[in-house]
């Protein structure tokens, strides 16, 4: 479903600030599964999901999303395929415009924008659906301006918005990190229950070393801009993390520097 | 002082009030075009002052060619849409900053518009041509033609930013990042939204044309500024009488307004016999007023003078 075949990038070349964030990245996703990320801060994790999204293009390598070639594609000609959950929760949603007008905008990812009016009825109708769902009381706001939702809502919605159009990937970048463990509970728990009626093939990158091992069917841990510990099936089903935190030092011959997600 | 009050007659300013609301109806035109960059895409578009006068020029030109008064003004969309297609151009293109872009186009229509009218700083249109949109002459009947114009401008620019591809557009002065994830293509929503604001601003030089019977190629100068008061001075009255409810609709309605306000300002500056050059100072300082009050207000809020003040008051 997805393919990453060595890919590198590097930022700012040829400058003192030069930075290898991916040194070949190789990574291949089956049709369903649910890969959780993790790795410390500068690891090359959301670089990774950028490179995928497009955001820039990649030095060398090449990117495969369901058999097609996206390599030589920019982020809003690959969005047909890709569905979004961004860190910050102000990314993933327009403030100034309303609950339904942000669905509406989703629902047409990949798809011709005309002369048609935007909010029909009965989108109206199936988007209420989708958000009783949710369980956060979006469902009576449609006309709310985004811009009044909290961060929780506007994840949950955002989650709402990357799914409405199935896509072939789904990217989540530490898309709770940003909110109260409770709020971030409901958020995982939505994001568990749509990966799995879609049966989308996703990738969740985490700080919490107890989400990437509770959640998903695969865990990979980065480390310098590299893929270096990859656990799946019943290995992953039986990690703990203590034994994760072992592999780690195994892999990168050097222990895991990152405060956080112990504590996690 | 006496001598001055006993000049200033209220029958006079009376007169006055329509030729002032007509003229506020075709600069409301105008900020409707202006609230397209500025408040819809978030994007200062400086183009305008040129293409207020390519609109008038390509109007006179072509009137006194013949051509029907009405056909003229779709013309001078058509140049707008074309002046502000290359600001557009220019900016996502080339990566050159918008306000520079639209700096750069404005700069070079200066010389176009002065070669649209044959290399005359200004064309005189005949007053006695018939079918001109609207007139000078005819105030009342001005005003009834540019009051249905704007309100079919409104009602279009409803329409349009309610479908998917003006939603898109709103989604991309909005926020960027979310609209590039929705495959939205920000660049090409750029260019459109700057065409569709100049092809307006070049209809209002137009009709600006027709109405005071010459066309100038001075007579955007500044424009920008006026747009930007309607609109502002439309929603701080529109927000004043209607509060969160103004919806989008109420917000076009109110840009109208807000130019109309404006005029009726200055048509009373001018009654009050003051000095009407010093109307582009009061225009620039209540714009920077405007502008900087939500600034203010937010720091007034959030201050560190303030934080200073209650750690003293604890300690
Ligand atoms: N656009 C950019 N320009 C320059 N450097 C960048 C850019 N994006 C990422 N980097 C650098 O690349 C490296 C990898 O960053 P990345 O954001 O992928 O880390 P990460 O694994 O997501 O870490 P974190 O856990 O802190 O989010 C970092 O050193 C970062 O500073
Ligand atoms: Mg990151």
């Amino acid at each position: 479903m997805l393919e990453l075949k060595n890919i590198t990038k590097t930022f700012n070349k040829g400058t003192i600030t030069e930075k290898h964030a991916l040194n070949g990245v190789n990574l291949t996703l089956e049709d369903g599964d649910f890969v959780t990320v993790i790795g410390g801060n500068g690891a090359g994790k959301s670089t990774t999901l950028n490179a995928i999204a497009g955001v820039w293009p990649v030095d060398t390598g090449s990117i495969i999303i369901d058999g097609q070639d996206v390599t030589g594609l920019p982020d809003f000609k690959r969005a047909s395929l890709i569905g979004r959950v961004f860190q910050d929760p102000m990314t993933g949603t327009a403030a100034t415009m309303q609950i339904d007008e942000n669905l509406a905008l989703a629902a047409r990812r990949g798809k011709k924008r005309g002369l048609k009016w935007e909010v029909t009825a009965k989108e109206r109708e199936f988007y209420r659906e989708k958000l009783k769902l949710l369980d956060l009381g979006l469902d009576q706001r449609l006309s709310a301006k985004v811009g009044l939702l909290s961060g929780g809502q506007r994840q949950a919605l955002t989650l709402l918005m990357a799914t409405l159009v199935k896509p072939k990937v789904l990217l989540l970048d530490e898309h709770t990190a940003a909110l109260d463990p409770k709020t971030a509970e409901k958020v995982l728990n939505a994001t568990d229950r749509i990966v799995a009626e879609g049966h989308l093939t996703t990738l969740m990158v985490t700080h919490n070393m107890r989400d990437a091992i509770e959640h998903g069917n695969r865990l990979i841990m980065m480390n310098e801009g590299k893929v270096v510990v990859d656990v799946k099936g019943e290995e992953k089903k039986q990690l703990t993390v203590e034994k994760l935190l072992q592999l780690f030092e195994k892999a990168s011959g050097s222990e895991f520097a990152n405060d956080q997600a112990l504590l996690g | 002082m006496g001598a001055y009050l006993s000049s200033l007659s209220f029958v006079d300013l009376a007169g006055r009030l329509p030729a002032a609301a007509a003229q506020g109806l075709f600069w409301g035109i105008m900020a409707l075009g202006v609230y397209i960059t500025f408040r819809i895409l978030d994007i200062a578009d400086l183009t305008v002052d040129g293409t207020f006068a390519t609109g008038g020029a390509v109007s006179a030109v072509m009137i006194m060619k013949g051509v029907n008064p009405w056909v003229t003004v779709l013309v001078a969309l058509v140049a707008g849409l074309a002046a502000g297609f290359v600001t557009g151009f220019l900016h996502t293109k080339f990566g050159i900053p918008a306000i520079l872009a639209g700096i750069l186009t404005q700069y070079a229509l200066y010389s176009i518009n002065l070669a649209i009218m044959d290399f005359k700083a200004n064309t005189a249109v005949s007053s006695a041509t018939p079918n001109l949109v609207m007139t000078g002459l005819n105030v009342n009947q001005s005003l009834l033609v540019c009051f249905i114009l704007a309100a079919v401008i409104i009602a279009i620019m409803y329409w349009f930013f309610g479908t998917e591809l003006g939603s898109a557009l709103r989604a991309t002065g909005a926020n960027q990042e979310m609209s590039k994830a929705q495959g939205i293509n920000v660049n090409r929503m750029k260019v459109v939204g700057l065409a569709i604001s100049n092809g307006l601003v070049a209809v209002a030089g137009a009709l600006s044309t027709q109405y005071s019977g010459f066309a100038d190629v001075n007579a955007g100068r500044g424009s920008i500024v006026i747009g930007l008061a309607a609109v502002i001075i439309g929603e701080v009255v529109g927000e004043a009488i209607f509060g969160k409810k103004l919806n989008f609709a109420g917000h076009l309605i109110f840009v109208v307004v807000g130019a109309i306000i404006y005029y009726l300002v200055y048509t009373l500056i001018l009654w009050l016999q003051m000095n009407p050059n010093l109307m582009k100072l009061f225009t620039a300082i209540i714009v920077a007023l405007f502008l900087a009050v939500p600034y203010l207000r937010s720091k007034s809020k959030n201050s560190f003078a303030k934080a200073g003040k209650q750690s003293k008051k604890e300690a």
